[in-house]
């Protein structure tokens, strides 16, 4: 799939975009500067992460503990600022956790 | 063809909208305009016509409301004036965007403060921008006709762009005019059913009012732009399907006693019709004097303009806004701008009238006839015809 129309005669009438859930091939991972990072023993598994992340994109795993989709995660940081026991904390992208 | 009856143009202008089997309706009431919201809310309320009527509190939802509707194909209209106008500001420019044939009656009303009702063109011309399609009525016929022909245009498949409807508040929308309606045999014969493009519906999803990242924003302008000035030549050829069935002419300029006709003078809804007693009157005392009629405000028919135009020396417009501190009335500055790089281009005088419900008497068009050479020698890009100094 192309990502931009080449010109504007390829632009839909109206803008209207046919093809349903495409907003997931649209990664906005690479916005991020900061990355939220889990200590999963602080953790009491409450789901407010998954509850308040914009993006949608924080996930139970099978140990019920919590991770963000790093393909979407926008590096917003409500997910660490919303964690009760400090949990999660956001670090400089390219930096090791 | 039925008889003429006398009916008020607001409540004509319903009738005709009534014709055209709607789907849905959303309007909030504001003066000028109320009556044609009230009078399809008793329409649809009686049952006569099968369609929805969304009551809503505010302008900014009537707008929002007939676009949901619209989006999922049904046929729709609201109307308004004014701070009504002012209110949906936010969502005009999205309509077209959208590419939602959304059919809307203004009652022209001059726009606060101070506060006033009546009329002028301030509440449409602040809104020229936003995109939608703009077409003016000199009486209550044209008002009745255009409404007919506003849903074939706007849902045209080389068009689907909205189209308001003008009528001057109070001068147009109160007064108790002939009108000839056609029949509702003869309407669907004009208008069929509309086929939208895309609508939602929850068997094939898709979404609409997306977003626009700067890789794309400036092609979606671009595209929007190619459909609004496109939608000209679809105008004229549904005016021309108009005229042969119900024998009313329409052009974007529209012209009286021009042959011959040194002096033109040119105006934009119902000041025409005062303008013509004024054209025969000058014309029996032998002032080679004509008259333009501005039908079709957007797409701006540049091209007709300069066909119209040739020939005369002097080209007298009036507007009913003024763009403070720019070039003057706003029909007069698209004018300049059509005919600057003409050859033997006429001289352009230009008077600001008509304001705040200010009456326009047929000896004002006398009077801005007459001191036209005065007006010109004066410099100004423009005046503000019967100020008190
Ligand atoms: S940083 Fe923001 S986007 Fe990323 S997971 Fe946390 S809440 Fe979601
Ligand atoms: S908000 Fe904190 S404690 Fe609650 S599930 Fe998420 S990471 Fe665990």
């Amino acid at each position: 799939m192309k990502k931009w129309p080449e010109t504007w005669k390829e632009y839909n009438t109206g803008g209207i975009v046919f093809e349903p859930g495409n907003a997931r091939s649209f990664k906005t991972g690479p916005w991020r500067s900061l990355r939220p990072v889990w200590d999963n023993s602080k953790c009491i598994k409450c789901g407010v992460c998954y509850i308040f992340c914009p993006e949608g994109c924080v996930q139970e795993g099978p140990d019920g503990f919590f991770a963000a989709d790093l393909d979407y995660c926008k590096g917003c940081g409500i997910c660490a600022h919303e964690c009760w026991p400090s949990a999660i904390s956001m670090i400089e992208e390219g930096q090791e956790s | 063809m039925t008889k003429p009856v006398g009916m008020e143009v607001a409540v004509a202008a319903a009738e005709a909208v009534a014709l055209c089997n709607i789907d849905v309706a959303a309007c909030y009431p504001i003066t000028p305009n109320t009556h044609i919201a009230e009078h399809l809310a008793d329409i649809i309320a009686d049952g006569r016509i099968d369609a929805e009527y969304i009551t809503v509190e505010s302008e900014h939802s009537a707008l929002s409301a007939v676009m949901g509707a619209s989006g999922t194909g049904a046929r729709t209209f609201t109307a308004t004036s004014s701070q009504g106008l002012m209110y949906m500001h936010e969502i005009l420019p999205i309509t077209p965007a959208m590419r939602l044939p959304v059919v809307m009656g203004l009652g022209n009303r001059a726009v606060s403060g101070p506060i006033n009702i009546w009329n002028d063109h301030s509440d449409i011309i602040m809104q020229r921008d936003s995109g939608w399609l703009s077409i003016f009525a000199d009486n209550g016929q044209e008002a009745v006709d255009m409404f007919i022909q506003a849903f074939k245009i706007a849902e045209h498949p080389d068009v689907l762009l909205p189209i308001n409807v003008n009528m001057d508040g109070f001068q147009l929308t109160h007064v108790v005019e002939p009108i000839v309606f056609p029949t509702q045999a003869q309407v669907n014969k004009f208008l069929p059913p509309y086929k939208p493009f895309a609508s939602l519906h929850p068997d094939h999803p898709l979404s609409m009012g997306t977003l626009g990242l700067p890789e794309i924003y400036t092609e979606a302008v671009k595209a929007r732009d190619v459909a609004t000035v496109n939608a000209k030549k679809v105008i004229v050829q549904i005016w021309q399907e108009w005229e042969k069935q119900f024998g009313r002419k329409y052009e974007p300029v529209m012209t009286y006693k021009t042959a011959g006709a040194e002096i033109l003078i040119l105006t934009m809804g119902s000041m025409g019709e005062t303008a013509e007693v004024a054209v025969d009157a000058l014309r029996k005392k032998g002032v080679k004097v004509g008259l333009l009629k501005l039908k079709l405000w957007r797409p701006f028919p540049f091209d007709e303009i300069r066909k119209a135009v040739r020939g005369a020396k002097t080209l007298v417009v009036t507007d009913r806004a003024l763009s403070y501190g720019g070039p003057g009335g706003p029909v007069c500055s698209e004018i300049r701008a059509a005919l600057y790089d003409q050859p033997n281009r006429p001289e352009i005088v230009n008077y600001i009238i008509g304001l705040g419900g200010r009456d326009v008497r047929v000896e004002d068009f006398m009077k801005m006839i007459e001191g036209a050479p005065k007006a010109k020698k004066s410099g100004d890009a423009y005046q503000i015809y019967g100020v008190r100094e």
